[in-house]
């Protein structure tokens, strides 16, 4: 650098170490530091906003809902499916060994203590997504009378297990809990 | 361009030699703000505010896509999509606050580039093509900001977009029909937002295509400064970095502390609280002001209303522009050869007046449109427009200036005997 003169800036000290070193490296350090910590709200608010957030719960009255009926409701912008499972069903669901199964669950793991007949699963095929049918009157139930997935042709059993076709796991129960004739999913 | 000895980009390690070849864009950064620009030795802190002004415009641009991924322009919602970036969207309040904020200090950084210029007369050859291109620029932020402003859809936005487009209808005979082509319909409504929301998301990358033309004008003579000497040898210059990015960044560091001051404890200082009332077409607030940034020209566009000739309104619209346009013409207004204020004893006492003048417009501009407010600002007017038309010409060929230094070298060590070439720089011509 043409203009550099001898000044206590530019002296170095016995272990090689400038002032100005130390300087340039705070300064540098401090605007870094500063300048990631912009990341976080940049990122952050790419995320749920608070009122997508305060969506996140879904009650339902379910006093009238009969055995062998169902429900479609929404959570989370996806559909559920609430059945009320006949007698027929959950014989059928317990009638299989468990550990045969591709994703080993029995219907009691899926079903809430004393609710066993309430049978509450994301209406998302875990293949890729698409809507199973089997929930509304009349639809294609599939080979093991539960949900059927037309995208890619998935079967799932009374228990909304998977039992046939590409999706690797059962329907997803959601978080949810009944209160007298109350659902709450979430 | 560069001068001769400006340091060439040298790559050393195996993958920015292969960059070099392909695509040589580290060569470009190094040659605009890296070692390989000599600037100036004696750059004061005035001439921060360019780097300053392009650290708000990316500001602008990153906190603006932000919240155009949250923001509805539809008449119906965007008021309460707002809201929503306020309350719901996570960290939305700060994201809002800032780019309404970095609107001001874009145009804080800008009046203080302007008059930077003004002083040391930075739009004289060879920097005219720099000077007209900034012009330009100030042009389109101010309708970026004009347009940004509407996007809310509170009073202020409503009725501001009103009187604006409003401004369209004094010219003749097209004026209505312009009007309402502009808005899309007779008030604004639905079909304007959504094109000023388009506009707006375009404009600043307009303006950023501009800043690389002006940086571009600017690398060609290489940067002025306050002695308004030229550079003419290896002693009066020193490599941009590390000495001005080091001093630009202490200056950026200023800037954000004030900039972080308004942003986290006083977000709302220089906003209205009118806009925080949803538009409503039948209701006109009490004070219709704009933004302060738009004051100055706001007083000299109210301070006609006398018709002569063309009616009162038009006359204020023509003024209005002009009081901008009028800075197209000033490498050719002003034609004394010397350009620094310091060296015109002169033109430097009208320059402040001329600041003076201006800070009573910015006083006036956010006044009630009532006397004595009305009479001072035609006064006010009328010395602008003075100044640049009469005064600056008639200064430019009365005046005595004060000897100017041989080199920036002498101007700063005193003689070019200190300087470490001696008297064996060469002068370039």
């Amino acid at each position: 650098m043409a203009t550099t003169t001898d000044t206590a800036d530019t002296v170095v000290a016995e272990d090689g170490v400038r002032r100005r070193d130390f300087i340039e490296i705070a300064a540098v350090s401090a605007a870094g530091v500063g300048g990631l910590f912009t990341v976080i709200p940049l990122v952050s608010q790419m995320a749920p906003s608070k009122d997508v957030l305060a969506e996140s719960t879904t009650e339902l009255d379910i006093s009238a809902l009969e055995p062998g009926q169902s429900i479609k409701a929404v959570f989370r912008k996806q559909p559920v499916f609430i059945r009320n499972l006949t007698q027929r069903e959950i014989d059928e669901a317990n009638a299989v060994d468990a550990a045969t199964l591709r994703d080993a669950q029995t219907l009691a793991e899926r079903t809430l203590e004393g609710h066993e007949n309430i049978l509450v699963v994301m209406g998302v095929c875990t293949h890729l997504g698409c809507v199973p049918l089997g929930a509304a009157e009349g639809e294609n139930k599939g080979e093991f009378g539960g949900y059927f997935c037309p995208c890619h042709g998935s079967h799932y059993d009374t228990a909304a297990r998977i039992r046939k076709g590409p999706a690797p796991t059962n329907l997803e129960v959601p978080e949810y809990s009944i209160t007298d004739t109350t659902l709450v999913i979430g | 361009m560069s001068f001769p000895w400006a340091k060439q980009y040298e790559p050393t390690n195996p993958v920015a030699k292969f960059f070099d070849e392909k695509l040589p864009l580290p060569r470009l950064v190094y040659n605009a703000v890296g070692a390989g620009y000599p600037v100036p030795r004696n750059l004061s802190y005035m001439w921060n505010f360019g780097v300053l002004a392009g650290f708000c415009l990316v500001l602008q641009i990153v906190t603006g896509v932000v919240l155009a991924m949250h923001y509805a322009a539809n008449d119906a919602v965007a008021f309460n999509s707002v809201e929503h970036i306020m309350r719901d969207v996570n960290w939305g309040w700060a994201m809002r606050y800032a780019h309404a904020n970095g609107a001001s200090a874009f145009f804080v950084v800008i009046y203080l580039h302007i008059f930077r210029g003004f002083f040391y007369s930075s739009y004289k050859a060879p920097r005219e093509m720099i000077w007209l291109i900034g012009v330009v620029i100030f042009l389109l932020m101010m309708a970026t900001a004009f347009m940004g402003y509407v996007l809310p859809w509170g009073q202020m936005s409503f009725w501001g977009a009103k009187v604006i487009t409003g401004l369209f209808g004094a010219i003749p005979l097209v004026g209505e029909s312009l009007q309402v082509w502009l808005l899309g319909g007779y008030a604004p409504d639905n079909a304007a937002l959504n094109r000023f929301f388009s506009l707006h998301f375009l404009l600043p990358f307009v303006i950023a295509g501009c800043v690389i033309l002006h940086i571009w004008a600017l690398h060609i003579p290489g940067s002025s400064n306050p002695t308004g000497v030229e550079v003419k040898s290896e002693s009066d210059t020193v490599p941009f970095h590390p000495y001005y990015t080091a001093k630009d960044g202490f200056g950026l560091g200023v800037f954000l502390l004030i900039y972080c001051a308004f942003v986290f404890f006083m977000p709302n200082a220089l906003g209205h609280p009118d806009n925080y009332i949803p538009a409503n077409p039948l209701s006109t607030p009490a004070h219709i002001v704009p933004e302060w940034y738009f004051w100055p020209f706001y007083a000299i566009l109210r301070a006609f209303t006398f018709d002569f000739i063309l009616p009162a309104k038009l006359w204020g619209v023509l003024a209005m522009f002009a009081a901008i346009l009028v800075w197209f013409f000033l490498p050719w207004l002003d034609k004394s050869p010397v350009r620094s204020g310091s060296y015109r004893p002169l033109f430097r006492i009208f320059f402040w007046v001329l600041v003076v003048d201006m800070l009573i417009l910015f006083w006036l501009g956010g006044a009630a449109a009532e006397e004595p407010y009305v009479m001072f600002s035609q006064l006010a007017t009328a010395y602008y427009f003075l100044h640049f038309l009469v005064i600056l010409p008639i200064i430019s060929s009365i005046e005595k200036p004060k000897p100017l230094p041989f080199s920036i070298t002498e101007a700063v060590l005193g003689s070019d005997e200190k300087s470490v070439l001696k008297n064996k720089s060469e002068p370039t011509a």
